[in-house]
């Protein structure tokens, strides 16, 4: 034992996409505050095992809040209550002794639950191949530097292109909308001059994927910004918007 | 001492500047109708397999593309921080293709290939203009043109970079090149799948068996050539930078099919990581080596110093890598940097609460980019507040995501206090034998990027491993592969009813059944995190004979063990992580005896490899250049069990030196 706080878990425990799901309650002991998060989902995995029952499946991977693949939603909270960061970064010290922690899975229709806190994205995949690229094949390019590009556009570019498409956003919003993640993506490549050429064809595409995939609509309420790990600005939803009506009104794919 | 028979490298005839174009355009081609008919499989989707798998599918050929991560996006390139070195020269400061050849080679401690090196030098600056028409958003000065920083181990400012994030912006755009060709239907994507055994028939690699981490399926998939693109072994030590599902199994299965294992102990520690807090510690955050450009490292003058950093004057600091190496400072290279915090820290000079730390101070750069704002904002009076206000923004502006990241795990503000920091495992320079077409000893099977052991030689610079994924990715394979493809457009579709393919999967399948049903009492972790420690204390930053037969033993023991007393719950049919670990744990654990062999094997100390008996006075790594030039490669004979072949190195452009830095 490394530390002294005591946490009541709740989890949510699902085998399989097939079957029911629900909360299970679990004590904790000896918790050090400079835990992460998952280091403290480690601690109940290894007494789950030496009890001979299933540890919980979770998403995870870098643990260092950039590979976007942890995704739990804590005390009603995609990445839990700090702000501005992913679960695995968020540490225990965020937590109090004594604290009861609800954790769920991802919820949305577009995420189908894999296992217990883990779903399946590949919808996120799936719009990126719609459209959220340039197209430029290997040795086209022409000199880096024979393209300036003002520094606040590669800035605010840069801001969008920070999106790590954890699904907060959709896990946040009421309607499980991706407009945040696909705005992102959309905004990055429209603010640079490379991403000139398909600036239409990629908002109508990346947005129609996003219908397909049966995201909700977006009603503006914000909570994806607020919850993004990577603080991904509303701005860009607005952007989305400029581009897809730009692209709707003197698109002729209709 | 002559090159094995087993290692032919193929490096093209004539002189080191004209070796690639020369052979480039003299490659055996594949005819557009032909690609189409040919089928690749890239396990991997980091820098290396997506900007292989997009780039050879742009040029036609029918591929298939595996991860273990639920989109290939997550791949661990995307955690690399700093930057990708590029021999562009746009800083005008005397930089070229050959200087940054040279940088590499002496950076690898003159372990690396002279011909490999060069062509990546020489394709790097094409990297750049590839990633910026991807809508790659580099950092950019005002004039809009792009930024350089510097890095360790080089005097010349050839660094690109997008803040800290440099490896995700960069596998982000090679990725959508990647998503790209999913949606026009030339690359079928596998996420969530795990490759578990090549298929070798008549000697050539034929395909893969791979299980869908989902449902437990194992999967047959046929090919005329496999790449494999899954990286380094750094969690072989259990605690590394490396991400939680890194891991060897892919490049295990391959050498245990007959691919040579190349330099396995060649191991990077890079110095500058958040130190260890405690047992339940589950892996190592880096802070980036760009923070060397800015940041001062020291120590306290006097041991067991107990004083907070801001509480002992300039005059007790000692700023240790400017003393003992005062032409690279703070940007020596990383063998270096970590082997000093060491000897400080053993030495009894270390800070913190473990002691094993030592600062990396922001305190003068905060204060001199201060200066510079107060310069261009014509500010006379400014106030040293000021000052710092100011130049905390600079700071936060080229590191903020870093600082943060920093606060966020150790609680402590880095503006405020200086960051305590700590060597950890972080790359691994060896990896699977490859000839300069970046082919294994076996035909149709290849290894790029990490997965490789080619260009980094015992020491790999900083910036170079983003380089060296790409370059093979985009401008190395989709030449190289033309050499042996031209040769199997006969070969019609590979059937995966054939006997190899049957019995892979049956062997997996076995494998996978005794793992689960061994119902012992320690789980996949627990020996894991075992076997981290031998290897750590016996093969980490420093080695010695001694240590490292007992290592030897110890692993044996420890495999001995795993395979008696593993527990993994839970079936083969589901989503079964525990599974997955057991199987790469068991693979780590083959492959740390293997490492401390080689580490053994080799009386002398080059970059990361660094044997206690062989130092300097001033200990500096001795190396041995008479009787250890040479790549070793290490051929798989049976458990416990291997041949060692030696191809010598060769060096006709470089003048061989004793490294230095000072």
């Amino acid at each position: 034992m490394e530390g002294n706080m005591n946490l009541t878990l709740k989890v949510w425990r699902q085998k399989n996409k097939k079957t029911a799901g629900k909360i299970e309650t679990y004590q904790l002991t000896g918790i050090s505050p400079d835990m992460s998060f998952l280091e403290m989902f480690d601690v109940l995995n290894e007494q789950l095992i030496n009890e001979g029952q299933q540890p919980i499946a979770f998403d995870h991977d870098c643990r260092e809040g950039i590979c976007g693949m942890c995704s739990m939603y804590i005390n009603g909270r995609p990445h839990g209550p700090k702000d501005a960061v992913t679960t695995c970064q968020l540490h225990m010290r965020s937590f109090s002794d004594g604290d009861t922690i609800v954790v769920e899975p991802w919820r949305a229709k577009a995420f189908p639950i894999i296992k217990d806190l883990v779903v399946d994205r590949s919808a996120f995949d799936r719009i990126q191949a719609a459209g959220g690229y340039i197209s430029v094949n290997t040795g086209n390019a022409q000199d880096a530097n024979s393209l300036p590009i003002a520094k606040d556009a590669a800035d605010e570019a840069f801001s969008a292109a920070a999106c790590i498409g954890c699904g907060a956003c959709v896990a946040a919003c009421k309607n499980a909308s991706a407009m945040l993640f696909v705005s992102a993506k959309v905004s990055q490549l429209s603010l640079l001059p490379q991403g000139q050429p398909e600036r239409t064809m990629r908002a109508e595409r990346m947005v129609a994927q996003m219908d397909e995939e049966g995201f909700g609509a977006c009603t503006n309420t914000g909570a994806c910004s607020a919850e993004c790990p990577k603080e991904i600005s509303l701005e860009h939803i607005a952007r989305l918007n400029r581009e897809y009506l730009g692209a709707k009104v003197s698109s002729d794919k209709v | 001492m002559a090159t094995s028979p087993k290692l032919d490298a193929k490096i093209p005839d004539g002189p080191l500047e004209t070796k690639w174009t020369k052979y480039r355009s003299t490659v055996p081609l594949v005819n557009p109708a032909n690609k189409r008919k040919l089928d690749i499989i890239v396990i991997g989707t980091g820098l290396a397999g997506a900007s292989a798998a997009a780039t050879l599918a742009e040029l036609g050929y029918s591929v298939k593309a595996f991860c273990f991560q639920d989109s290939a996006r997550r791949a661990h390139s995307i955690a690399a921080q700093g930057g990708i070195n590029a021999a562009k020269n746009y800083q005008n400061d005397g930089d070229s293709t050959f200087r940054l050849f040279y940088d590499t080679i002496k950076g690898g401690d003159y372990r690396a290939r002279e011909g490999n090196v060069y062509r990546l030098a020489e394709v790097s600056s094409g990297i750049i203009d590839q990633c910026v028409a991807q809508g790659v958003p580099f950092a950019r000065e005002y004039g809009g043109l792009l930024s350089n920083r510097s890095f360790g181990g080089t005097q010349v400012q050839r660094t690109f970079y997008a803040a800290g994030q440099t490896g995700q912006q960069l596998l982000l755009g090679a990725y959508s090149g990647l998503q790209r060709q999913v949606g026009l239907g030339t690359v079928r994507m596998y996420t969530r799948h795990e490759m578990l055994d090549v298929v070798v028939i008549d000697g050539k690699c034929r395909g893969i068996i791979a299980r869908n981490l989902i449902t437990g399926e194992l999967e047959r998939h046929s090919a005329h050539a496999v790449l494999l693109c899954s990286g380094g072994y750094g969690n072989v030590f259990y605690l590394s930078t490396n991400a939680m599902g890194s891991n060897v199994t892919a490049a295990w299965k391959a050498h245990k099919k007959g691919a040579f294992f190349g330099n396995p102990c060649f191991t990077q520690i890079h110095p500058t990581c958040i130190p260890v807090s405690g047992d339940h510690q589950s892996k190592l955050t880096l802070m980036s080596e760009s923070l060397r450009n800015d940041g001062r490292i020291w120590v306290p003058k006097k041991q067991n110093d107990t004083r907070p950093a801001n509480q002992i004057p300039e005059e007790e600091r000692d700023y240790y890598l400017e003393r003992r190496y005062p032409a690279f400072g703070n940007l020596v290279p990383r063998d270096i940097a970590s082997r000093a915090a060491k000897e400080r820290c053993d030495a009894g000079y270390g800070v913190g609460t473990s002691k094993m730390a030592v600062y990396l101070d922001y305190a003068a750069a905060i204060d001199r980019y201060g200066k510079g704002e107060v310069n261009k904002l014509n500010l006379h009076d400014a106030t040293p507040e000021k000052i710092v206000e100011l130049g905390k923004a600079v700071v936060k502006e080229k590191y903020g995501n870093l600082f943060d990241m920093y606060q966020q795990i150790t609680g402590e503000d880095p503006y405020e206090v200086p960051m305590r920091i700590y060597p950890a495992v972080h790359y691994t320079m060896g990896g699977l034998w490859v000839d300069y077409n970046l082919m294994t000893n076996v035909p149709g099977l290849y290894a790029l990027g990490e997965a490789n052991f080619s260009d980094h030689g015992a020491n790999r610079l900083g910036a170079s491993a983003l380089m060296q994924g790409l370059a093979d990715g985009y401008f190395v394979i989709p030449y190289t592969i033309g050499a042996y493809l031209a040769n199997e457009i006969r070969t019609t579709h590979i059937s995966t009813e054939q006997a190899a393919f049957v019995e892979a999967e049956n062997k997996v399948k076995e494998r996978i059944a005794k793992l689960l049903t061994i119902k012992g009492k320690t789980s996949p972790e627990v020996f894991h995190k075992r076997l981290g420690k031998i290897m750590w204390d016996k093969c980490g930053m420093a080695r010695n004979a001694e240590g490292l037969k007992e290592a030897i033993k110890e692993i044996q023991a420890l495999k001995k063990e795993f395979w008696a007393d593993v527990k993994v719950l839970g079936d083969a049919d589901e989503f079964n992580p525990e599974l997955d670990k057991a199987g790469r744990v068991a693979d780590f654990i083959e492959l740390g005896e293997l490492m401390c062999t080689d580490a053994l094997s080799r009386n002398e100390s080059c970059g990361g490899h660094f044997r206690e008996e062989y130092q300097t006075e001033e200990g500096e790594a001795m190396r041995n250049d008479e009787n250890y030039m040479f790549v070793s490669a290490w051929e798989h004979k049976g458990e416990s069990q291997w041949e060692l072949h030696k191809e010598d190195l060769i060096y006709d452009n470089i003048k061989i030196a004793q490294r230095s830095y000072k």
